[in-house]
């Protein structure tokens, strides 16, 4: 460790470039051939399987896990990306714990389940590694479409409708596109730049032009967007964030989670970023873990996130706890923030233990010369939409209540606010666009989108009549 | 402590663990280090006749088939008989067996369909002390585009007169090692025990094309973009030489002759089925190329602890035991009536059963909207299929229904006496036959 290590303030070059690399390297180490063969062969290739049923985007995934086992990881990846085209990244950052993985019979039978996440990467860096787009777009249909907001669900629906022949133009408020996904999830998670490389070969489908630092309500507008394009797809997310409501939050040191993960993203250089000697996190999300654990990556010396509820109730999953626990990190559960303490800067987190929410009478301060809340984010108001739960209300594919305006991802009601969820929704809504602006019935999601990819869907299903008794 | 030691056509070891005649018993070496592990015995790779030696290929001798994990199911070969010169192989074999005298020193030969050939090499043979020789008519590559190896195994006369030769101009006990390619293994082994064989020893390897290269279109193992079948061995040919070995077992021109029974035997386990269908030594030689000689521990302690925890003093105690049991399809009882039973329990919902038996079968499991499956009796026919596709041990099983009770699917009463298909009335030759008797043409 270096000097700087046991530091008071939040200062940088905490550790060597050399262990911040260590530190930051993939989560997930992507599996050799041999190990993929070896994982593949655990799948069982159930019948209905669970695992498909669980994953928001229904995958087949004992299909491109036999895939694999036949020797041929990128008709797997084609499998996998006709239903996900971000399934690169939804490899990497899906809690498979509590999706896939969780519903894999293996994870009943013996607790451990076929690493699909794993495979799945496996799959889609071999086609992706081949340079391989496995799409072609539907001749024009001359309609234009207006997305909203770059991140998955927005990317999802721009290549479905740009597969389906419409000419998309996606508005951005960053400078550089993949929403969360650039900008929102620990680094371990996305490493190498995989994030803009997933966006570069989505976009080779073709027919999708990016337009950066073009926020909704600042630089553009919903009624401009319904008057210039056929229709329009709202997949901004949620970028308004919650504040604690206490005294001393505008204390130096106190920021929001998802603000240092994203300069934490953005920084080239790690030795550069700051961070306190002392940290805590107010929340219990993938958010709070994710900068909870990048803290004590970059040298932080204790770093604790404080949740309101039990352990049981915490939205990161179990996984994600011991995942945090693992690389040191406190998890506090059933306690509040009551008080920021410090004189300029923070000094110190008081802390009111709970009981069902309800202050027990106990307090604790905790040293911090940081604090991040991650206590959620919330919808920046859309002008003329209505909103359920503090979100854009959408029925059946993402209609909203305006003609012609679709919405999808954290934006959207419905759905948890997962990266394969805003796919799936980006992917459904656009079919429902398609349908809409071509007067066709909706494709059943899930339907061959080729040859193996380029056609459409499957023939029907003809019922033949059940020999047994049982019919 | 069970007594692992053997007699088996008057050669003697301490057990009845044989490395099988190929590469691992090719030399002094190898089998010197095999006898040190604990090997009862060898079978020395195949003696070619007096002269320049076989010359082998320079390229690959073999080609695999695996499992999960690249656990080897399946082993191909190419590969000849010694290319070593005779007299050196003679002479290795002399000293391992007088520094190794309780252990069994089998040689195995292979020379040309004269009598001359064989009347040259036998002493010779006799005189390294040797307890035993093996004829070598199964090799099926190579030796016999030559007018060897299976080439004479698949004629039952030559196997007669090479044998009565060894049993003419030889001392030792004579085991006739038998090709499986061939139609009827009954044949060849009636022709071995007519020329006075003392012992055959089955199967050698099976006709064999691993796989295809895509890219280059060529048989594997490839030899410069070309293939030859080789040899296929290993635990993927474990039941066909189980089934051979039975049909000797039962037959009545073989009945008693003494059996070393190959093909596949990879654990304890494996070389116990063997015994009980009547073996007298096995021999192991795959398992022996894949895991090395260590594997000698596992096998003798395993077989010793079954024959322990049975109670079976020695070999003896077990050997055939299983061969009254193999009988003819016609004979088994069709009273015998079963029905799949999943349980609940253990089942952990894979729907394998469910896919088997609906895509392939009788469409007797049913699935609840919660997924738990369970057997339609009216259905089930009890062929087996759900618990050989259940990935978990014991989770479905078999159960008999008791004899006075009702089979839903036939609606018949299951009898608690025992009917086979020789008296069934479906059957024309069946004296209770129901069908139409074909009426007997006027004269």
């Amino acid at each position: 460790m270096t000097d700087h290590f046991r530091r008071d303030g939040v200062i940088a070059g905490r550790l060597s470039s050399e262990t911040l690399a260590e530190n930051f390297s993939d989560l997930h180490p992507a599996l050799t051939p041999h190990e993929a063969v070896v994982a593949a062969d655990r799948c069982y290739f159930c019948y209905d399987a669970p695992c498909i049923t669980a994953c928001p985007t229904a995958i087949d995934i004992p299909l491109f896990i036999r895939q694999i086992q036949a020797g041929q990881p990128e008709a797997a990846a084609g499998t996998i990306f006709e239903q996900n085209v971000m399934g690169g990244m939804c490899a990497r950052v899906c809690p498979v714990e509590t999706l896939c993985q969780e519903a894999c019979v293996r994870e009943a039978a013996e607790g451990k389940p076929v690493e699909i996440g794993r495979l799945q990467r496996f799959a889609t860096d071999a086609m992706m590694a081949r340079g391989e787009h496995p799409f072609e777009r539907a001749p024009s249909t001359g309609k234009r479409v207006a997305v909203v907001g770059a991140g998955p669900a927005g990317l999802s629906a721009a290549h479905r409708l740009a597969l389906r022949g419409h000419d998309v133009t996606v508005h951005d408020a960053n400078p550089k596109p993949g929403g969360l996904n650039e900008y929102g999830i620990a680094a371990y998670k996305t490493p190498e730049g995989f994030a803009q490389a997933e966006v570069d070969w989505l976009l080779r489908i073709g027919g999708i032009e990016i337009l950066h630092e073009r926020a909704l309500g600042r630089d553009i507008t919903l009624s401009g967007l319904r008057t210039e394009y056929d229709a329009v797809f709202l997949g901004m997310g949620l970028t308004g964030v919650g504040a604690l409501g206490l005294e001393g939050e505008d204390l130096a040191g106190t920021e929001n989670a998802v603000d240092f993960i994203a300069t934490l993203r953005q920084q080239d250089d790690l030795t550069a970023l700051p961070i306190g000697r002392h940290v805590v996190v107010i929340g219990g999300g993938m958010t709070a873990v994710d900068a909870a654990v990048q803290a004590k990556l970059l040298g932080a010396e204790d770093v604790t996130i404080a949740y309101r509820r039990g352990r049981d109730r915490m939205p990161a999953s179990r996984w994600e706890q011991d995942l945090a626990a693992s690389k040191g990190v406190k998890l506090m559960f059933d306690v509040a923030p009551v008080a920021l303490h410090g004189e300029g800067r923070l000094r110190e987190v008081e802390l009111a233990y709970l009981s069902d929410m309800e202050p027990t009478g106990e307090t604790v301060r905790l040293r911090a010369d940081q604090l991040f809340r991650a206590i959620g984010q919330r919808l920046e108001a859309v002008e003329g939409l209505d909103l359920s739960g503090g979100k854009i209300a959408v029925t059946g594919a993402g209609r909203t209540s305006l003609d012609g305006v679709w919405a999808g991802g954290d934006c959207a009601s419905g759905g948890e606010d997962l990266t394969v969820t805003a796919v799936a929704e980006g992917r459904d809504a656009a079919e429902d666009i398609h349908a809409a602006l071509t007067g066709g019935a909706v494709a059943r999601t899930g339907a061959l989108v080729g040859e193996p990819l380029r056609g459409i869907d499957g023939p029907p299903h003809g019922e033949v009549p059940h020999p047994g008794t049982h019919g | 402590m069970a007594d692992l030691s053997i007699d088996f056509a008057g050669i003697k070891s301490p057990n009845p663990f044989w490395l099988a005649s190929a590469p691992p018993t090719d030399k002094e070496y190898n089998v010197r280090r095999a006898f040190e592990a604990g090997w009862g015995g060898v079978v020395w790779k195949t003696l070619g006749a007096e002269g320049p030696p076989v010359v082998n290929v320079n390229g690959p001798r073999y080609g695999a088939i695996y499992g999960a994990d690249r656990r080897l199911l399946g082993l191909n070969n190419i590969e000849l008989i010694t290319d070593r010169p005779l007299q050196t192989n003679l002479d290795e074999i002399a000293a391992v067996k007088r520094d190794f005298p309780d252990r069994a020193m089998v040689v195995s030969i292979m020379v040309p369909c004269e009598e001359q050939a064989w009347r040259d090499i036998l002493p010779r043979v006799e005189d390294t002390g040797a307890d035993g020789i093996e004829l070598n008519f199964g090799c099926p590559h190579g030796m016999s585009e030559r007018g060897m190896g299976s080439a004479v195994g698949q004629v039952p006369e030559y196997i007669q007169m090479v044998t009565e030769w060894c049993k003419q101009y030889g001392a030792l006990p004579v085991i006739v090692k038998l090709t499986p390619n061939i139609t009827d293994i009954r044949k060849p082994a009636a022709a071995a025990a007519a020329g006075g064989a003392d012992a055959v020893s089955l199967i050698n390897t099976i006709n064999s094309i691993t796989s295809v290269d895509l890219d280059d279109f060529a048989p594997e193992p490839t030899i410069d973009g070309k293939g030859s079948h080789g040899g296929y061995c290993g635990p993927a040919v474990k039941p066909i030489a189980l089934s051979m070995v039975s049909e000797i077992a039962r037959a009545e021109a073989t009945r008693g002759l003494p059996i070393s029974g190959i093909g596949g035997i990879t654990t304890w386990r494996d070389a116990a089925e063997y015994i009980a269908l009547s073996c007298g030594s096995v021999q192991v030689c795959t398992a022996a190329m894949t895991y090395g000689f260590g594997i000698i521990k596992e096998l003798t302690a395993g077989l010793e602890r079954y024959m322990d925890e049975k109670g079976y003093a020695d070999i003896e105690a077990f050997r055939g035991r299983a061969v009254p049991n193999v009988t003819d399809w016609q004979h088994l009882n069709l009273e015998y009536v079963t029905k799949a039973r999943i349980d609940p329990d253990l089942c952990i919902a894979c729907g394998r059963c469910y896919a088997a038996c609906e895509d392939t079968s009788h469409q007797a499991i049913a699935v609840s909207p919660a997924r738990e499956f369970s057997v339609i009796d009216a259905e089930c026919v009890a062929c087996n299929l759900c618990v050989d596709v259940c990935p978990v041990e014991d989770c479905i099983t078999m159960e008999r229904l008791e004899a006075g009770t009702v089979d839903p699917r036939t609606g018949r009463t299951v009898r608690a006496e025992p009917a086979d298909w020789t008296t069934h009335p479906n059957n024309p030759g069946s004296p209770t036959y129901a069908g139409a008797k074909v009426a007997e043409p006027a004269e």
